[in-house]
């Protein structure tokens, strides 16, 4: 029997309380049982005690949008290097995307990567569902099964699901269960076999560029069907600003709709493409400027309300290649923390501000108890050093791929220490 | 000019600096003065090429590879040829006889290549920066020979070496380019070179064939042809692929023959002494007429194939004196 932990002089953060102050968290069997100002001093009782030094002791991070290689591509990312990749960014639970190989369309894969988690993985990990099977985007999964099994939510996250009509019956099969749908909003006609942001640059480089239409068209049809059907729906990846305007305007009316923005839209533009370079493809494309201070300002009035990683993992044969052959995506999960920093030491956003779209919002979307500072949830715990400058070297990634897009960025701030269910993971 | 014999002595020297550059990408990143001396060089390269003796020892011993992903005739040809010109061994790679179609990726290729120690490779490809991601992987020089709808750097010089021996000049003249603008990279190198040398640019196309934001590339943007083309000193015709005649960018040729096609009469809308100009190869009937192709003064287009040699021969040369001599390499 282990002894209770106490953690103290931390600056305590519980951006479910708008907590932001000295203080100290007792956690004993993997639950939080006491958190306060009041132990913010070292403890007298018998404890495993650890002395924050006035770091950040906040809620572990949850991440809405990480693809993992496993099954089918292991060679890119397991879910053990996931997990050893999360708990570095000071990501505690990680919710993994269904399109993998076989895609996680049946009760018994849900119950494989639980599996497979519980085994290997030193986070938690929770998997979606796939929506329709084989993400063909026509006949729905068994998503009563699939939910009963873990599957946290239901998505094809890298398909739109055009038809309308099927669109409309997932919609109002998943509410009857009470199950969250994740669209996937990026028109394939209207995006064709584009690779960047359209605009005066993707003319420059004479690349195919996928207009911003390509995600504000289905975003209006999909806020329309949430409306017409009343069903909790949640945008997984926005990029751009007119796409924010239409969903404050259905949030101001009720739809019942949440939507997540990617570390990179909030870092990074399409000029950072520069010369081709793939590290830099993302779907939804980089946008322009106004776009990414759209996104920050959308974070700022909380009509975005998540931030995800998006993490992707790529070797080699995918990036290597010219940038319109080479693949989409980037992984992020130790970078996700660092961005949200970034945005913090600008003046962009507070730091409650920041965490909380990283730890409560997903929480309650998701329907997790971790994500908060309360006695009797789960100790999923980031300790993080706001100030200490550093240049991000890609080659220390705990990930599998390197595909980094920050590869000698200059950052502030980091996760310094991680538990999960009060074990020190990282 | 100095005149040109078949030593090597007698090139004209330039400074090191007269064109610093290891590799020819694009026209993006030229400076007028480094695209002068690539013309000026040209010109003894077209005195040259008119002569019985036509054979230089410029490049003699050095091994030049043409690898062409995507096929071509006359470009290929012209490089094969500035190369034997210059005494240069010329190899051609060309997409189908290579392991690029066994699944061999890019980058492979360049460094199975570059381990054979080329000195220049000559580079087509079907994807926009894929020629730009091949020469950070190689040790030797490398030169554009299309890339996507990004650049083709050696057809912008040797059209602007036509306009420049028929007008004098390119400052202030107003030159149209024609026709299918999205997915040209002959267009994009125009546009950069006429642009970066001070003419005036006009683009005439349907919207389906234009990129987005065309009228920030420095351009003035036209969907009629007539009007487009009015005062100017130049119409430069671009080939129009029949697949994109499918009803998807444009309904039928005839009816962009109808709009968009060059004949006498639309000629006319232009100046007096107005020239016409073709990258090749043309579509007669779709995009030009023929009695505006083979017209004996005011069509370049043959004119076009003989720079084509003597650019080529340039950038060849211009890029040989920076490689090293020999010795290990990295």
């Amino acid at each position: 029997m282990s002894k209770a932990t106490a953690f103290y002089n931390a600056r305590l953060i519980d951006p479910a309380t708008d907590y932001d102050g000295p203080g100290g968290l007792i956690c004993e069997k993997g639950l939080i049982t006491d958190c306060g100002a009041d132990l913010s001093s070292a403890p007298s009782g018998d404890f495993d005690s650890v002395d924050c030094q006035g770091h950040v002791l906040a809620p572990g991070l949850i991440d809405m949008r990480v693809f993992v290689g496993e099954p089918g591509s292991e060679h890119k990312e397991t879910l053990k290097s996931a997990s050893e990749s999360a708990a570095a960014g000071g990501v505690t639970t990680l919710i993994v995307m269904p399109d993998t190989d076989p895609v996680i369309d049946e009760a018994a894969l849900v119950d494989f990567i639980e599996r497979r988690a519980r085994d290997t993985a030193i986070v938690n990990v929770h998997p979606m569902g796939a929506l329709t099977k084989g993400m063909k985007g026509e006949a729905m999964t068994e998503m009563a099964l699939l939910k009963e099994a873990g599957a946290l939510a239901f998505t094809d996250p890298r398909r739109t699901i055009m038809n309308a009509q099927v669109m409309r019956r997932l919609l109002e099969y998943a509410s009857g269960i009470d199950a969250l749908v994740v669209l996937h909003t990026e028109d394939p006609n209207l995006a064709g076999p584009g690779c960047m942001n359209e605009g005066e640059l993707s003319a420059r480089l004479g690349l195919i560029g996928i207009p911003r239409e390509a995600e504000t068209l289905l975003v209006r049809r999909d806020l329309t069907l949430l409306d017409l059907t009343q069903t909790a729906g949640h945008f997984s990846q926005i990029s751009c600003a007119a796409s924010l305007s239409v969903i404050a305007d259905a949030k101001a009316k009720n739809v019942p709709v949440t939507c997540a923005v990617s570390a990179q839209h909030l870092a990074l533009n399409e000029n950072d493409i520069a010369t081709y370079r793939t590290f830099f493809k993302t779907q939804p494309p980089l946008r322009s400027e106004e776009d990414r201070l759209a996104m920050i300002e959308g974070l700022k009035d909380g009509t975005i309300d998540v931030v995800t990683s998006s993490h992707d993992p790529r070797g080699p044969e995918d990036k290597r290649l010219p940038f319109a052959e080479a693949a989409f995506g980037a992984v992020g999960l130790e970078t996700l923390l660092p961005v949200l920093l970034e945005l913090v030491h600008n003046d962009h956003i507070s730091l409650v501000q920041a965490l909380r779209a990283v730890t409560q919002r997903p929480a309650e979307i998701l329907g997790l108890e971790a994500g908060r500072l309360a006695a009797g949830t789960p100790a999923d715990l980031v300790l993080i050093d706001l100030n200490t400058p550093y240049k991000f070297d890609a080659e220390t990634l705990k990930s599998k791929s390197k595909n980094s897009p920050y590869d000698g960025r200059l950052f502030q701030g980091k996760a310094i220490r991680t538990y999960v269910a009060g074990a020190r993971v990282a | 000019m100095t005149s040109q014999n078949d030593t090597s002595t007698d090139r004209p020297q330039t400074g090191a600096d007269a064109f610093p550059h290891r590799h020819l990408l694009g026209i993006q990143g030229l400076t007028p003065p480094q695209i002068e001396h690539l013309l000026d060089l040209a010109e003894t390269y077209v005195d040259l090429s008119r002569q019985v003796e036509k054979k230089t020892s410029h490049l003699k011993g050095r091994t030049l590879i043409n690898l062409f992903f995507e096929a071509s005739t006359r470009t290929q040809a012209s490089f094969e040829l500035a190369g034997k010109r210059l005494g240069a061994d010329t190899m051609n790679m060309s997409v189908k006889t290579s392991s690029v179609s066994k699944g061999e990726t890019l980058i492979d290729t360049a460094v199975t290549l570059n381990a054979m120690r080329p000195d220049i490779l000559i580079v087509r490809h079907a994807s926009s920066g894929a020629v730009d991601l091949l020469a950070q992987k190689v040790d030797c020089a490398v030169v554009n020979a299309g890339d996507g709808q990004n650049e083709h750097p050696t057809q912008a010089l040797l059209d602007a070496l036509t306009i420049r021996r028929r007008f004098g000049k390119i400052a202030g003249l107003t030159v149209a380019i024609c026709g299918d603008i999205l997915h040209s990279r002959v267009a994009r190198s125009n546009l950069y070179l006429l642009n970066a040398m001070g003419a005036r640019v006009r683009l005439i196309a349907p919207p389906t064939l234009l990129p987005p934001q065309a009228h920030r590339l420095g351009a003035e943007v036209f969907h009629d042809m007539r009007e487009g083309i009015k005062g100017c000193d130049i119409v430069m015709m671009l080939r129009l692929q029949n697949e994109r005649m499918n009803g998807s960018f444009m309904p039928s040729t005839r009816e962009y023959f109808h709009l968009y096609g060059l004949d006498l009469e639309k000629l006319d809308c232009a100046k007096d002494d107005a020239v016409v100009m073709h990258p090749g190869p043309m579509n007669r009937g779709v995009e030009i007429d023929s009695a505006v192709a083979d017209h004996p003064t005011r069509s370049l287009i043959q004119e076009q194939v003989e720079m084509g040699v003597a650019v080529r021969m340039a950038v060849l040369d211009t890029l040989s004196r920076r490689l090293d001599n020999g010795g290990p390499r990295r």
